[in-house]
């Protein structure tokens, strides 16, 4: 036992050697290696942190929305429905809801409007993201909005409304709130010259989720113009369209993927004529094929591993404490305001573990392969090479 | 102890470019005994050594080695015997750059998982042996031609072999370093070791230390010497 353990010890330490005696080539792979983890990792811990944290705020959404569609778009909904819905046994309450999106033409930056029914009495009032306390208009200096300072809104009849900022959202919530201002349903309907009797649609509270599906079909079945969503089909869209991006990203990291391949197979397949010099070399002083092999599996392991972690940690490091600047205009989205924010730490053993099959698994295979054909060729052919 | 019968070693057979190395070879060796073979470059001398230190197969005949027959023996095995009965030391000395003398002396007794400690005491002591200890840590690649060949033969020694190989020992050596690669070999059959010694240098062959002359031309023994 001691002497298996001491075996592998020195073939361990000669390896350790080699690598050092052949350090241009394997600090080379081993740099590309862990570019390419990193690159992988990246969008892997991207992506699912991004569903993680949409998973979180969807939790706070309500349970079922009710939108109306004309001609296979939708449109504003009839506040009169709410009575009708409301009268389906399950159903526990029913609001109406005004939101929207707004382009303002001074930033040239898209802000979602909500209604909140507590501002109704502060008509000018409106709280902001930090995404929109961010706003600069081109040919001015950028400045951050305070308190009591005031925006310019076009309304839908060109006119300008200006709304005063009362309050800001704190930068903790800033992945939902960085392009959101809270509006007054007056200054909403001004703003966008929407009629009264019309929401945007409808949310649903209910008693018991089991009958979600059933109050759904009667919704439609009482107006046949409606559209009922679940909170888990919304769910399920934002997960669809989280690995949409991902997907997008890995296609294009696929052709590094396969670049690396191709370098990895010619680096470590082909073995040069001195190292196949020194494996028959090894083979005359009483090495074992297992013997050398064992080295070549230590000698690929050593540099995959190295470069697996590496390459984990830092992809760790710019997701989670740099906030991706190399895949976040894809993975967040096409706004103009991308919200700053740190991702909370979110790593799948999974993902680690397919990541890690895919590539420490093959790379030490690919350079075994080669050595197992030079070790089993008599020493002399091979240092007669 | 190593009895060849009928031995026919062929390279690239098949091929156009098939030659044939040894052809018809028989030969004894006995223990105890210096052997060396003698004959021209391309005689064949290097191929019958690497035959008899089991290094290579020959393509036909038998191979004895204490009345075991090896020709047959899977890889594994003939590795063991090359660990256990063999110490090799190749032309070229073949030490593995970027490793120091004492490592280079290491490495053929790895396999066999002796501790670290004594492994090194043991080859620090075979330097010592051969005058080599201040060099131990020196990388092979700054030694002399002189110093590289007692490295190699002192890592030739690391697994006690009963037989030592030597393949043109002499062919970088000037004549001073090859009379003293002489006294060694000298020593080492003094201590029963069986040595082989391929050589067409007249310092190895005309020397007292050798007991026995082969002469081998165009693959095949021209003159058995005494113990055929």
């Amino acid at each position: 036992m001691m002497g298996a353990l001491e075996k592998q010890r020195h073939i361990l330490d000669f390896t350790l050697s080699s690598l050092g005696r052949r350090k241009g080539k394997n600090i080379a792979l081993a740099i590309v290696y862990t570019f390419v983890i990193f690159l992988l990792a990246s969008v892997l811990f991207l992506s699912d942190a991004l569903k993680q944290e949409a998973g979180l705020i969807l939790q706070e959404a309500p349970e079922m929305v009710v939108q109306r569609l004309v001609a296979g778009r939708q449109d504003l909904i009839p506040t009169r429905y709410v009575e009708a819905i409301k009268a389906i046994s399950g159903v526990q309450s029913v609001e109406p809801r005004l939101w929207g999106y707004y382009n303002d033409p001074f930033s040239g930056a898209n802000y979602t409007l909500l209604v909140n029914p507590e501002l109704n009495n502060h008509p000018g009032a409106i709280i902001i993201g930090s995404g929109v306390s961010r706003r600069s208009e081109p040919g001015k200096p950028q400045q951050s909005l305070r308190k009591n300072d005031h925006i310019p809104f076009k309304t839908s009849g060109g006119e300008v409304l200006t709304l005063q900022v009362k309050g800001l959202f704190p930068s903790a919530s800033e992945l939902v709130t960085a392009d959101l201002i809270v509006i007054s349903e007056p200054d909403f309907r001004t703003l966008f010259a929407l009629p009264a009797g019309q929401a945007t649609d409808l949310v649903l509270k209910v008693r018991n989720t089991k009958e979600l599906a059933t109050i759904a079909a009667k919704i439609a079945q009482i107006h046949p113009d409606s559209r009922p969503i679940l909170r888990d089909d919304m769910l399920r869209t934002y997960a669809a369209v989280f690995d949409w991006r991902g997907g997008v990203i890995l296609m294009v990291l696929s052709c590094v993927f396969f670049a690396f391949i191709i370098l990895a197979w010619d680096k470590a397949t082909g073995l040069s004529a001195e190292e196949k010099r020194e494996i028959a070399i090894l083979k005359a002083i009483g090495w074992e094929t297992s013997d050398i092999l064992l080295m070549k599996f230590w000698e690929g392991a050593a540099v995959s591993l190295t470069a697996f972690f590496i390459g984990i940690f830092l992809a760790y490091l710019h997701v989670f404490l740099a906030s991706s600047p190399l895949f976040t205009p894809v993975l967040k989205g096409w706004s103009v305001l991308y919200p700053q924010f740190r991702l909370t730490p979110h790593i799948h053993v999974y993902q680690i573990a397919v990541l890690f099959f895919l590539t420490v698994i093959p790379y030490t295979v690919v350079t075994i392969v080669p050595s197992w054909r030079s070790a089993t060729i008599d020493p002399d052919a091979g240092m007669r090479m | 102890m190593i009895r060849l019968q009928n031995i026919r070693k062929v390279f690239n057979a098949g091929q156009p470019n098939e030659f044939v190395a040894i052809e018809g070879v028989n030969l004894s060796i006995d223990a105890h005994v210096a052997t060396a073979l003698k004959g021209p470059s391309g005689s064949g001398k290097t191929t019958l050594l690497s035959l008899l230190g089991c290094m290579a197969r020959p393509t036909s005949g038998r191979i004895t080695l204490k009345e075991r027959e090896i020709t047959s023996l899977p890889e594994r095995f003939l590795t063991e015997i090359r660990r256990e009965t063999f110490g090799m030391i190749f032309q070229q000395f073949n030490l593995i750059k970027g490793l120091t003398a004492l490592e280079n002396v290491m490495l053929p007794a790895y396999p066999r998982g002796e501790r670290h400690a004594s492994l090194k005491r043991r080859a620090m002591g075979l330097l010592e042996l051969l005058n080599l200890a201040g060099k131990a840590s020196a990388r092979v690649e700054w030694l002399s031609g002189g110093e590289a060949q007692r490295t190699a033969i002192a890592r030739a020694l690391i697994n006690n072999p009963a037989i030592l190989i030597a393949d043109e020992p002499t062919a970088h050596l000037d004549t001073a370093l090859s009379r003293e690669f002489m006294e060694i070999m000298r020593q080492l059959k003094n201590d029963g070791k069986t040595i082989l010694i391929a050589s067409h240098d007249p310092v190895v062959y005309a020397s007292d230390v050798i007991d026995r002359i082969v002469e081998i031309r165009d693959g095949r023994i021209v003159s058995p010497g005494d113990g055929a």
